[in-house]
């Protein structure tokens, strides 16, 4: 029976919350006659629970193979095994490092396509259709497959996971499938933790190239320490190697939507909105007037961040 | 070592969104007045990623792959200005409109016909669809390993160790050649082409293959027979509904920020 199969990955030995975004999408898409829900995970078979609870109908776990970055190659085979195994017609996986990969890899392998960075999806006439951002988040575009297997990454934060039913109940499977892995994993290494997680903060404050100064940025964490919110950053000022690429906001770094977020020093190019457009409330802080950023924020002071921003920092810590 | 570095010409993706604009109807963006094509920002990165592989192994041959309009010959000489040795241009009316997939499958049979080829090399994704998707699929279809989003690599014979970057962090990788590896921006700045560099390319060999020089099946190129079809483009609509803070003074407009942020009871 046709379904949708979903690419759960894992973070510090638990599900990732993306996993549970994917889950909502194919539940979404079960409710318009999609089928139902499995889910591929590797690792403990005790993952499988949370699955379930957030939307699985069954959950297939593979504890041989890894679905980590860089070993794509072994990961599809779980995953290949996993679509044969649920008669899957549509694959969901995260925009991630996972993803970005895998997608692809299982398209060319399963003779379809994959629709990268999808911001919704929908079934039309019995098929997936995918609305996906694409010209750095200037355009959608609306797509459909012409292969039977239709694969699409989802973008971080563009559903919301459903609340976790413990009521709900699964079929749980082994898939020990590990595919050929031709790329030697020497190692990995995590970024520097710099406080909160930017996807998880609810305060972002993130400066641009017009800081001028990598310094600035001590100035963005107080800031941002101050809110109790995550720092985030232009590719401009991380290319500048101002501040590490991990932190780094839009199409090829992270999507936040934090309930404020700060812009300082930032111009708004689309491929910067694409990370942080879903914020609730945007503050630009820019000298230009017409930059987009201040064109899309709620609010926003025309002026030199120099003179703004610390005196920001006064004035929030005055209004205690 | 024989290297293959694949650049595609596209409308400039810096392009300010007040001159983006669509045909609907034809679902293709209009190129903006002014504003000419550029090469895809991250392809002259694989083409230095490629110098720098020559350089340092002291030989080698760099072949520049496009597959595009007639224009997309200014991003091969752009490459061969750069220092690649030559160029081969993919076109074809059937070439027109295709998708990623079907670039994919063209891009690999060139490679196959160029032959011999040890390391290809490639952009992390084309800043125009943003799919990021043709480095497996020329890996596939070649059979090769593939490695996406390096920022830095080596070769020590047979075997390049590559730095990728992750979401959250970074890793390195070992492969066999061939392999086909993707560059992302953290790589750093391509060389900049000098003038002289630029007069040499114009006498560097640029070969024009068609779909029959690639032996395509009928079904593999032409709008038709995209794998992902494309049903609808369009600009998305964003609001402005800005207030302006104002202030006599940096210090007042900080304070008047900070007033309005507590009554929307954001801080
Ligand atoms: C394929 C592709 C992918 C990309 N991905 C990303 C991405 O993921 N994330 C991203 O951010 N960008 C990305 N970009 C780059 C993007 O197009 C822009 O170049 C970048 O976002 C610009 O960064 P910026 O706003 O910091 O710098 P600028 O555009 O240079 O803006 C600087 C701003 O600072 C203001 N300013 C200057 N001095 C001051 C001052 N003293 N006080 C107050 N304001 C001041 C200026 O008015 C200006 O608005 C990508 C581009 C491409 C082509
Ligand atoms: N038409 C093309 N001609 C040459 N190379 C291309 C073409 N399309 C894509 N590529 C290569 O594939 C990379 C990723 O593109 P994409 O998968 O389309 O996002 C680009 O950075 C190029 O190196």
């Amino acid at each position: 029976m046709p379904g949708t199969l979903i690419i759960a990955e894992t973070a510090d030995g638990a599900v990732a919350p993306l996993s549970f975004e994917l889950l909502a999408a194919a539940r979404a898409l079960a409710d318009q006659g999609a089928g139902d829900v499995s889910a591929l995970v590797a690792g403990e078979e005790s993952l499988a629970q949370s699955l379930i609870e957030h939307g699985a109908d069954a959950v297939y776990v593979c504890s041989a193979g890894s679905l980590d970055p860089g070993s794509a190659e072994a990961g599809a085979g779980a995953a290949l095994a996993a679509v044969e195994a649920a008669g899957a017609d549509i694959v969901l996986m995260g925009q991630t490092s996972v993803g970005r990969d895998l997608g692809p890899l299982m398209a060319f392998r399963l003779n379809t396509a994959v629709a990268m960075e999808c911001l919704s999806l929908a079934i039309d006439g019995g098929r997936l259709r995918a609305v996906r951002s694409c010209y750095g988040g200037n355009a959608n575009a609306e797509v459909t497959w012409r292969g039977d297997v239709q694969i699409a990454t989802l973008k971080p934060k563009a559903v919301d996971p459903l609340a976790p039913d413990a009521s709900r109940s699964g079929s749980v499977t082994a898939i020990d499938a590990v595919g050929e892995q031709r790329v030697r994993v020497i190692s990995t290494e995590a970024a520097e933790a710099t406080g909160i997680r930017l996807e998880d903060a609810d305060v972002v404050v993130s400066g641009g190239r017009g800081l001028g100064d990598p310094s600035a940025f001590e100035m963005m964490e107080e800031l941002a320490g101050l809110l109790g919110g995550a720092t985030g950053a232009s590719r401009a000022a991380c290319d500048l190697g101002w501040y590490p690429p991990s932190q780094q906001v839009g199409l090829t770094g992270k999507t936040v939507t934090p309930d404020l977020y700060v812009a300082v020093a930032i111009s708004g190019a689309s491929q910067h909105m694409a990370g942080m457009s879903g914020s609730k409330n945007i503050v630009a802080v820019n000298r230009d007037p017409d930059c987009n950023m201040v064109q899309v924020a709620r609010f926003a002071v025309v002026e030199d961040y120099k003179k703004v921003v610390p005196a920001l920092i006064d004035a929030i810590k005055a209004l205690d | 070592m024989n290297i293959v570095v694949c650049v595609k010409q596209i409308p400039d993706p810096e392009t300010p969104a007040s001159q983006f604009a669509v045909d609907e109807a034809a679902k293709r963006v209009i190129p903006a007045q002014g504003i000419a094509p550029v090469v895809n920002p991250y392809d002259p990165q694989a083409t230095e990623a490629a110098l720098r592989l020559k350089d340092a192994a002291g030989e080698g041959k760099i072949t520049v792959i496009s597959l595009g309009e007639d224009s997309a010959r200014d991003a091969i000489k752009h490459a061969l200005a750069m220092g690649a040795d030559e160029g081969v241009l993919l076109s074809d009316p059937e070439f027109e409109n295709i998708d990623n997939f079907q670039t994919a499958v063209a891009l690999s049979r060139a490679i196959e016909k160029i032959g011999d080829v040890d390391l290809v090399l490639m952009g992390r994704a084309a800043a125009d669809w943003d799919m990021g998707v043709a480095p497996l699929g020329v890996a596939e279809q070649l059979g090769f390993p593939c490695v996406t989003i390096a920022k830095s690599m080596e070769a020590d014979g047979d075997t390049l160790t590559v730095q990728r970057v992750l979401d959250d962090g970074f890793q390195t990788v070992e492969v066999d050649l061939p392999a086909v590896v993707s560059i992302s921006n953290e790589f750093g700045e391509p060389r900049y082409p000098q003038l002289r560099q630029i007069m040499l390319a114009a006498k560097k060999t640029v070969q024009v293959w068609n779909a029959d020089d690639l032996e395509l099946e009928d079904d593999e190129a032409g709008e038709d027979n995209r794998w992902l079809a494309l049903e609808a483009l369009y600009i998305p609509q964003v609001e402005s509904n800005v207030e302006i803070i104002e202030g006599d003074s940096p210090e007042e407009q900080a304070r008047n920020l900070a007033l309005k942020l507590r009554e929307a009871k954001l801080i």
